[in-house]
Formats: C-alpha cells, sequence, structure tokens
C-alpha cells in the first residue's frame, strides 16, 4: 500500500550498489596501465619541488648550491631521479597520444589527423630536450 | 575514465600536463642522473647564477614549478577519488590537493620572482 504522503522518505533505504574493492584496479593489465598513467603525476609534482630547490640554491650562494649538489650526487637521489624519469618518459609519451582527444584544430572542414598532432607534439619535444641538452653542454 | 569537469582546474592540469611532457624529461635526466654521474659537466654556479637573474627565465621556471604541481593536483584528486575509492573524502582531498599546489605556488613565487639582483 502506498502511502499517500509522497514526501515521506525518512527511512527510504540507501540505493543499492555493487561495493567496488578498493584494488579493483589490479584485476585487469589495462587497468594497471591507466593508474600507473595517473600515478606518473607524482613524478611531476617531485621533481618540481627538485627545481625549486635547485632555483633557491642557485639565488643563495655558491655554499648552498653546492650542499645542493652534494644531495644530488647520492646513490638514493640519482635511484629516486631514474625512477621519476621513467615515470615522467611514460606520462610524455601517453600525454601525447591523448593531446589530440583534447587539441581538435580544423582548417576549414578538414580535421587534422591525430597522428600529425601527435607528430608535431614529439617533434616539439626532442627538440626542446635536445636545445635544453646542447646549451647545458655548450654553456 | 576520469572526470575532469571543472574547466578552471582543468585548465591548469592540461598546461601543467603539457609543458611538464616538454620539459620534464631532460631535466630530470640532466640535474638528477647525468651531471650527478659525471656523464655531463655541469654549466658551473656562476653561468647558472646568470641564467636564473634572468627574468624571462625565471618567470618560467615558476610557470613550469607551479603548472607542474596544479597538473598533479588536479590528476592525484581523481586518482584518489577513483583508484582508492575514496569519494566519502571528496572536500578533503580537493583541498589538500588545490591547496598544496596553491601553497607550492606561493612559495616558488616568493622564492623566484621576489628576489633583487645582487
Amino acid at each position: 500500500m502506498m502511502p499517500e504522503n509522497h514526501n515521506y522518505s525518512k527511512y527510504h533505504p540507501k540505493w543499492h550498489r555493487t561495493p567496488i574493492p578498493i584494488f579493483w584496479w589490479l584485476h585487469k593489465w589495462v587497468y594497471i596501465k591507466f593508474i600507473s598513467r595517473e600515478l606518473t603525476s607524482i613524478a611531476i609534482a617531485f621533481f618540481a619541488i627538485v627545481l625549486l630547490f635547485q632555483v633557491r640554491a642557485l639565488i643563495e650562494g655558491p655554499q648552498a648550491y653546492s650542499d645542493l649538489t652534494e644531495t644530488l650526487n647520492t646513490p638514493v637521489s640519482v635511484i629516486l631521479h631514474s625512477i621519476a624519469l621513467i615515470m615522467v618518459l611514460y606520462h610524455s609519451l601517453t600525454w601525447f597520444s591523448l593531446a589530440p582527444k583534447a587539441l581538435v584544430v580544423k582548417l576549414g572542414k578538414w580535421r587534422i589527423p591525430d597522428r600529425v598532432i601527435i607528430g608535431l607534439n614529439l617533434f616539439a619535444w626532442i627538440l626542446i630536450s635536445f636545445l635544453i641538452g646542447w646549451l647545458t653542454v655548450t654553456l | 575514465m576520469s572526470r575532469h569537469s571543472e574547466p578552471f582546474w582543468w585548465a591548469l592540469f592540461s598546461s601543467g600536463g603539457t609543458l611538464a611532457a616538454l620539459f620534464l624529461p631532460v631535466l630530470i635526466f640532466l640535474i638528477g642522473i647525468a651531471i650527478p654521474l659525471g656523464w655531463i659537466e655541469s654549466p658551473g654556479y656562476e653561468k647558472l647564477s646568470v641564467l636564473i637573474h634572468n627574468l624571462p627565465i625565471r618567470i618560467f621556471i615558476f610557470l613550469l614549478i607551479s603548472l607542474s604541481l596544479f597538473h598533479w593536483a588536479h590528476r592525484f584528486r581523481f586518482t584518489l577519488y577513483d583508484g582508492l575509492q575514496l569519494k566519502h573524502l571528496q572536500t578533503l582531498i580537493a583541498v589538500l590537493c588545490y591547496g598544496g599546489a596553491i601553497t607550492g605556488t606561493l612559495i616558488a613565487g616568493y622564492i623566484i620572482l621576489m628576489i633583487s639582483s645582487t
């Protein structure tokens, strides 16, 4: 028998949802890749902070800079940065393959194909990396 | 996949992601691996110091750091939602993530943009 007062809902039960296990993402390789991709952001934050320390050391003076250099010369630091590099490389590669979905460029009616956008990004990436590397070595 | 519904944070996330994708790999390699291991010689304090007192470079590094942090904040926030199923801690997570990025940005701004050249 339906109550006449349809606003009465004090004891309405919660809608049933299948509980999702916390480690749902370990069940399939596709999920693991997805979560790994998202977790690369941690490496980005990590190195952003390293950069900040680097700039601060440069501003504070030669002593601060050489202290930081000593910290960066330790095996722990090199290992951490190596892991970070792998994660950031994974970020870059997956990011560029996502770029065409976010950036739709049209010339009139013709839409620039995904491959071209990815290619342009890769080209810019290689060019920038080469320039920075070259500047570092020749400075 | 991920819900990226708030345009403001998404814009920060995506520009941060692009800058990070383009610039961070080579910088990590140089600063974190190649120079410490001696594969490449560091330019040295004097030259780097000159570089850091150049305003356009300071602005660029500030943006690189800040937007990278905002990229992390937005992405990590949604990873916690979807990955660890922590949807009931929504507000706390958002505050910690974006708050962290804002804090980092303020610190970076203070250090990088408010120095006076010696």
